[in-house]
């Protein structure tokens, strides 16, 4: 077995092509979620000008359950951590420079799988309780603005959690070995870049509407 | 909520039938132009049916990922909404040189007319044009083999084509919205405009605003990774930096755009409240959001037409770009300061002195590094060995009008004149005024300079000569007019007026439009008259003009591979400098095996589906959105399993073809720069007396 010391992926000593590829393709990904997150910051500062639209109805106060916004940040902080798990696999539990990707990386993707599913039930409980009781996006501007912000996370997660069936699913056929390992290092990306969206979303959402 | 398997939709909506129902000269018109566009389309399959060409248009123009045919095929799908827009500008001057006590067309009408002209004179024209101009030249430019990501960009194709043809659907099926080009709610809200009209104008915004973000991050990737060895980017030719920046302006002026054209939607479908008056709505988000993006959009478009004012400058006057350096700085100066200005577009709105005062410092401010470039251009030409050709035309006539529309755009910086002055004819004057000599002459001017690269034989000099003078004239005739109408306190976007002084003017701008339409008829004149005369104007060697920067090293048109070796680059300007030192077309010793991606249909799907998706969204048939999605879903998802791979072009192949091509160049006796518009120049620069630096 090789000792791999530098950072990013193991491509193969006779892959210098994929190795060019990679950089390209990765550093693209990279500009989109800068782009993203442009997105996601228009929707932040729009959520805090509408912070006091209440228009008479429930505020943050009375419709946030900080015990379930914990559990979802819980689920979604381990969630990166076995995503990380992953990429850590892919590069130091592979035979010699083989291209095929080692069974371990697909085990820790079904196990963020969970983690992500896990997330996205709590999320989608507390939204319908929330509108249960009465408190729709159509009440007043605060909820359609704080519906649109954690939605739009929401709808990157479950986007994301149907991108990783889909690579579960490549891994094991076991026939795309030269672009596979490269699709996991983004997908890693993106999940690694929700976390933080989320950080942000716990941060300046929920715990600022409990102060 | 209507029920129903079509949705909203009925016989009613056809527009093509409403002058039936009531034959005024109002419903001539809207059914009249609904008519063209069934006529056109009729027209157009059944050409390609009697010529047979449905398999070629399909196999190497749609399916096909070559940068080359795709830059072609966004000016074409410019040009032809170029057209419309024209049309609808000569029908409003029409309207407004008769409108006193009212007008021939209805006040929805004329609503309708300018909401469509702004939107797809920025979106569908101005936008696929700059991305049309940069997908022809960027990649020849580093030296690059394509883009960086091929099937991207022809899925970005597909995303803008979509939003166009919603645009056009919108004609023949139902109504476009009134709410003009930013579609400010609350008007555009569903309390005020429960039609499909705004629904038309979000979903082309944002299905085409998807496919500009896209191209943005494409163009920055390969610009940034695919450069050949040797161009490091301060070596890269102008055009290039000004299309980087713009990339880059694109990835980061967009998302708020998308963002508030989303929640928009979110209002009128789905009962959200962010842009309503009821219930904590605050449409000011909406301004500045859509301003945020409107303004940098603005440089966005500007940019690359500046770039193409630097290669040309530098070319027609046989001498190096002065000031290579402060143009780059003034490019990027003007991308910082461009996002730090979007207030500027709503001083009246209710914001406080000091913000205004901040805002409008910052948007004199912008004026400055613009000035340096029109010096830069300036200070190219003199003492250079200058030929009057079809682009230099356009460059003069751009020194003069855009410097007058600049210098509007400074007396309206200033928040205590924007005042007076604000939503009146003065600002459309000031727009038109920097957008046509800005943006589209420097389109034109590019066309006219690169056309023949690309289909390899020259277009007229004569029939171009003419339509420059013809846009320089039509443009100043329309719209120098509008000025005075402004200060006179004429409101812009008006269906109808009661103060006669108006008239004159109004009608003296109907007749420059005349002239506008003449231009462009021109310009499709020039095209057809070269395609015909295309054996005398041919410059299959590659190089008509004498040009400086790395597109010009190849045969004309190029192979699909652009380049058989990388060429090397050690200074600005590689290509003049190989031709200097006499070592352009020397013979290369080692070839290596090429490898291209395949055609795909992707890119077509794409196209297919998100038109069908914004259609069916727009008249609420939910089950046909809902098979869009699965469709393109599927689509996209069933593509990643495909294991890809790519044609391998043996090195022989790429050695003969190569070979070939720098045997002709090099035994063909060059053209000096006296003969470059006869029919000997085929592309073979001979070298000319050299200009003092």
């Amino acid at each position: 077995m090789t000792t791999h010391l530098y950072p990013g992926l193991n491509l193969g000593e006779a892959h210098g092509e994929d190795h060019e590829r990679s950089e390209t393709v990765v550093f693209g990904f990279w500009v989109f979620l800068m782009s993203d997150l442009i997105f996601f910051g228009m929707l932040f500062a729009t959520y805090l000008v509408m912070r006091d639209s209440t228009a008479g109805g429930p505020g943050p106060k009375e419709l946030f359950d900080l015990t379930s916004v914990s559990l979802q940040t819980a689920a979604l902080l381990f969630s990166s951590l076995t995503c990380g798990m992953a990429t850590l696999a892919m590069k130091h539990d592979e035979k010699g420079d083989s291209p095929v990707v080692p069974r371990s990386v697909g085990l820790w993707l079904v196990v963020t799988l969970c983690f992500g599913l896990m997330f996205l039930f709590f999320e989608i409980r507390d939204f319908l309780e929330m509108f249960a009781a009465g408190s729709t996006p159509m009440r007043s501007g605060w909820m359609s603005a704080f519906t649109a912000l954690v939605g739009l996370h929401g709808l990157h997660i479950t986007v994301g959690l149907i991108w990783i069936m889909v690579l579960i699913n490549q891994i094991e056929m076991k026939s795309l070995e030269g672009v596979i390992k490269r699709r996991v290092m983004i997908w890693a990306l993106y999940w690694h870049f929700l976390d933080i969206i989320w950080i942000g979303i716990f941060s300046v959402v929920f715990l600022g509407g409990m102060l | 909520m209507a029920d129903g398997i079509l949705g909203r939709l009925s016989v009613d909506s056809l527009a093509i039938l409403h002058v039936f129902k009531d034959p005024t000269v109002n419903n001539m018109v809207d059914s009249g132009a609904a008519g063209l566009v069934v006529i056109g389309t009729v027209l157009g399959v059944l050409i390609l049916t009697v010529t047979g060409l449905w398999g070629r248009l399909f196999r190497e123009w749609l399916f096909s990922v070559d940068h080359k045919k795709i830059g072609i095929m966004y000016i074409v799908l410019a040009l032809i909404m170029l057209a419309r827009g024209i049309a609808e500008g000569v029908v409003m001057r029409w309207n407004q040189s008769a409108a006193l006590g009212g007008g021939p067309l209805d006040p929805d009408h004329v609503g309708q007319l300018f909401s469509t002209h702004g939107t797809i004179m920025i979106f569908f024209v101005a936008m696929p044009m700059i991305f049309g101009m940069m997908n022809l030249v960027v990649p020849l430019q580093i030296g690059a083999r394509d883009m960086a990501f091929p099937v991207l960009n022809q899925i970005s194709l597909g995303l803008t084509a979509a939003g166009a043809a919603l645009l056009m659907i919108s004609l023949v099926v139902g109504e476009f919205t009134t709410g003009g080009w930013t579609a400010y709610p609350p008007f555009t809200g569903a309390v005020f405009s429960p039609g499909v009209g705004p629904d038309y104008w979000i979903w082309a915004i944002l299905i085409s605003g998807l496919g500009s973000t896209l191209s943005g991050l494409n163009f920055a990737v390969t610009i940034y990774k695919e450069r050949t060895p040797g161009m490091t980017l301060m070596r890269m030719p102008l055009f290039t930096w000004t299309a980087l920046v713009t990339s880059i302006l694109v990835v980061f002026a967009l998302p708020p755009l998308t963002a508030c054209a989303a929640m928009l939607a979110l209002d009128r479908y789905l009962d959200f409240h962010f842009f309503t008056n009821d219930l904590g709505g605050n449409m000011m988000i909406y301004a500045n959001l859509f301003w945020m993006f409107g303004h940098p959009e603005v440089y966005i478009l500007i940019l690359p037409a500046y770039g193409v004012f630097s290669e040309i400058s530098a070319t027609y006057s046989a001498k190096r770009v002065y000031g290579y350096e402060s143009l780059v700085g003034a490019t990027l100066c003007i991308a910082v300061v461009s996002f730090m200005v979007w207030v500027h577009h709503f001083f009246t709105m209710g914001n406080s002195a000091t913000l205004n005062a901040a805002f409008g410092i910052a948007t004199l401010l912008i004026s400055i590094p613009t000035g340096v470039k029109v010096y830069d251009w300036m200070a190219t030409l003199y003492r250079g060995r200058i030929r009057m050709s079809v682009p230099i035309i356009y460059l003069v006539g751009f020194f003069f009008l855009f410097v007058i529309g600049g210098l509007s755009g400074v007396m309206l910086a200033n928040p205590t004149i924007d005042y007076q002055v604000h939503n009146s004819l003065f600002l459309v004057a000031h727009f038109h005024n920097v957008i046509i000599p800005g943006v589209l002459f420097g389109i034109l001017a590019g066309i006219h300079y690169w056309f023949p690269k690309y289909f390899g034989f020259r277009l007229s000099e004569g029939l171009g000569k003419l339509t420059a003078y013809l846009w320089i004239i039509g443009f100043s005739v329309t719209f120098f007019p509008l000025y005075g109408l402004g200060l006179m306190g004429m409101p812009r976007r008006s269906a109808s007026y009661q103060d006669p002084s108006y008239e004159p003017l109004m009608q003296v701008a109907f007749y420059g439009s005349l002239i506008v339409l003449l231009a462009f008829l021109m310009v499709a004149v020039t095209i057809i008259y070269s395609i015909f005369n295309r054996h005398r104007l041919s410059v299959p060697l590659g190089d008509p003009w004498d040009g400086r920067t790395l597109e010009w090293w190849t045969p004309a048109p190029p192979p699909p591979w652009n380049f058989s070796a990388p060429p090397p680059v050690s200074e600005i300007d590689a290509f003049a400098a190989a031709k200097e030192s006499g070592d352009a077309y020397v013979p290369v010793t080692k070839y290596e095996p090429i490898e291209m991606p395949h055609s795909t249909p992707i890119g077509f799907i794409v196209l297919f589906c998100t038109t069908l998706i914004g259609f069916a969204l727009t008249w609420w048939i939910w089950w046909l959105a809902l098979a869009g999605v699965v469709i393109l879903a599927t689509a996209v998802i069933g593509r990643s399993f495909g294991a890809g791979g790519e044609i391998v072009i043996s090195a022989e192949e790429v050695a003969a073809q190569d070979a070939r091509w720098r045997d002709m160049a090099r035994y063909q006796v060059g053209v000096t720069r006296d003969d470059e518009t006869s029919s000997s120049n085929i592309g073979r620069a001979a070298p000319d007396i050299v200009a003092a630096e």
